[in-house]
């Protein structure tokens, strides 16, 4: 019997899709080291205690609620002093978060706070005995690592959209914890927060991403990527690196080795050569489109579908075709 | 300012990867290594610091073997004043191991500011830096697209999903650095000269014990070989239904 901490993160009041994705791994990792409970943290501001239900119902038994108002901005110190405090007092096998930008922050914070190994990033995890064999990728995507990882707690981030949230109903108790450390107190203070394009889901969360490369030529050309994003309805919008260096996008909007690491159902690639540190982002996704001049681009090599033309003539065809596919639902 | 960058000699990014046969590391032989992506981006923005200040110091850290100071030396090419190799055979792939060697070593440096990159190309783990200012106790801003030091106090941007948040933090601080913060500089015949000269210091690393190991290593499967659909707008109406009919994503 094993039991499992998890930190459900949150944006504002709302619970974050890599949240009950994370709940549901530790579900599982309970589940499989001999039916533990799944412990749910979740830190915010007043009234985010009533998450529970929807933490519940992927699998926790108890979500321990950490409410003030000063928590309305990612508090990362006084977070991971929480969580680590949490952990001090309670047995924890592991420690399961989402490797988000909040999780990249706390994990490594954690592994020092509790002398605890830990394994970022990880697409599988099983229990073999004392040990937890995980899959990790690394160099760019281009190798898949196994790692056993010994140590009680062991600290474990899960990559966004590489496990489901699964359904397995439970009727949480609700454990009310103070800050371990007062959030409004902290060494890196969060001034302003910038939102990004409003109605559009994140790159992490979206089931469609159209992608703009060089291709298109002229930034206001653009606006074809995002029309043709508009008429997916959930889709967001990714660029390439060229892109972002001539500042036609934000640097945020990059995908690739050194830019954001996205699964998609669906990557529609416009105007994008398809360069190996490009691919490093983005050939995890389901299925890929891609639309380039040039028959001989080498995202053709990955795409599941391609279209041999020029972006300024087809992608408005295609946005036409897809918003009335859609209608046609 | 005093500002230490860590850094990590990796294989070039645009290696085609093969695994040896035992399937337990990659094969290196004709592999070229060098500072990574995120390393290179931290040494710039230290270089560029201590420009705009007109004084300070650079000090470049790398843990493990000899070859290293291959990487190191590059470093100082770019114009780093000196450089330290924590001396280790083999680099664990647990993060806090080497965690605690960096801060084993700059926690008796009087740094104001130890810069990382936001992970290292090889393990892509994104833990080295955060954890090591959390076993300095200091402030620590990871994943940085924007970075100011003035007064004795920092500020930077961070890129979230979706979102941006604008930061203030006290120094000595740890920064790990993300894209688009700075292109690094390639190093100048002078430069590489003058490295030449600049004083590396090697002693052991203080590692801790490693509880993650590396049980194998695969190459991700094969993407299956796609199809050119058509040329043209003419081929769009067979796209779609492609997407509805076979990839069932519309
Ligand atoms: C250290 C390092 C890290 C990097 N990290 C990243 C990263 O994270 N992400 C990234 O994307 N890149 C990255 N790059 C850059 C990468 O190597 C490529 O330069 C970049 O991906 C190319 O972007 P692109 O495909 O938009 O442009 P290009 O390579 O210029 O390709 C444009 C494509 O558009 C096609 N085209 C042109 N006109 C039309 C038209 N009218 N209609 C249709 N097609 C047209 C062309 O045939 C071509 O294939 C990195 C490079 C380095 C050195």
């Amino acid at each position: 019997m094993a039991n499992i901490l998890v930190f459900a993160e949150t944006r504002g009041a709302e619970l974050r899709k890599v949240a009950t994705e994370a709940v549901s791994v530790g579900r599982r990792l309970a589940d499989a080291s001999g039916g533990g409970e799944v412990h749910a943290m979740v830190a915010g501001p007043p009234g985010v205690a009533q998450k529970t239900d929807l933490l519940g119902r992927f699998g926790a038994d108890v979500v321990i609620a950490v409410e003030h108002p000063a928590l309305a901005t990612f508090a990362r110190e006084s977070i991971a002093a929480t969580i680590a405090a949490r952990a001090k007092g309670v047995t924890y096998r592991a420690i399961v978060l989402g490797f988000s930008a909040q999780g990249r922050d706390l994990g490594p914070r954690l592994a020092a706070k509790l002398d605890a190994p830990i394994v970022s990033d990880i697409i599988d995890v099983e229990v073999a005995g004392d040990a937890f064999i995980v899959k990790h990728p690394a160099y760019a995507n281009k190798v898949i690592v196994t790692l056993a990882v010994s140590g009680s707690p062991m600290i474990l981030s899960v990559r966004p959209s590489a496990f489901d949230a699964v359904v397995a109903p439970r009727t949480a108790r609700v454990d009310m914890m103070a800050p371990a450390i007062d959030p409004a107190a902290s060494r890196v203070k969060v001034t302003q927060v910038i939102e990004g394009a409003k109605g559009r889901p994140d790159l992490a969360d979206a089931p469609v991403i159209v992608a703009g490369g060089r291709g298109l030529k002229a930034p206001e050309n653009f606006k074809l990527v995002e029309d043709l994003a508009d008429a997916f309805g959930n889709a967001a919008v990714g660029a390439t690196r060229a892109v972002t260096d001539e500042g036609w996008r934000p640097h945020a909007d990059q995908i690739g080795q050194t830019g954001r690491q996205v699964s998609p159902q669906l990557y529609v690639a416009v105007g994008i050569s398809g360069a190996i540190q490009h691919l490093a982002g983005m050939r995890t996704s389901k299925t890929i489109v891609a639309i380039n001049k040039d028959k001989e681009a080498p995202i053709f090599k990955v795409a599941d579908y391609g279209i041999v033309g020029d972006v300024l003539e087809v992608v408005p065809v295609l946005t036409q075709a897809v918003r009335e596919a859609k209608q046609g639902h | 300012m005093k500002i230490a960058v860590c850094i990590k000699r990796t294989p070039d990014s645009e290696t085609r990867f093969r695994i040896n046969s035992a399937g337990s590391a990659i094969d290196e032989s004709g592999v070229k290594f060098d500072m990574d992506d995120f390393a290179s981006y931290a040494v710039e923005v230290a270089l560029q610091m201590k420009e705009k200040a007109g004084s300070g110091e650079v000090v470049v850290i790398a843990v493990g073997p000899d070859s290293v100071q291959e990487t190191l030396r590059k470093a100082m090419s770019m114009g780093a004043d000196r450089a330290v190799q924590l001396k280790a055979d083999a680099i664990p792939f647990d993060g806090l191991a080497v965690a605690k060697a960096l801060a084993a070593e700059l926690k008796s440096g009087g740094f104001d500011l130890a810069l990382f990159g936001k992970h290292a190309f090889d393990t892509s783990e994104a833990v080295v830096g955060t954890a090591t200012a959390e076993l300095l106790d200091i402030a620590c801003v990871t994943a940085a697209s924007k970075l100011e030091i003035a007064n004795g106090k920092g500020s930077a941007r961070r890129e979230l999903e979706g979102a941006a948040e604008m930061v203030e933090f006290s120094l000595p601080a740890v920064v790990t650095i993300d894209e688009g913060i700075a292109r690094p500089r390639y190093p100048s015949l002078k430069g590489i000269m003058a490295a030449k000269k600049k004083p590396l210091e090697s002693k052991p690393a203080q590692l801790g014990a490693s509880r993650v190991t590396v049980k194998g290593m695969a190459l991700p499967p094969d993407r299956p070989a796609g199809r050119i659909v058509g040329e043209g707008t003419a081929a769009v109406a067979e796209l779609v239904r492609l997407l509805q009919t076979e990839a069932k994503v519309l």
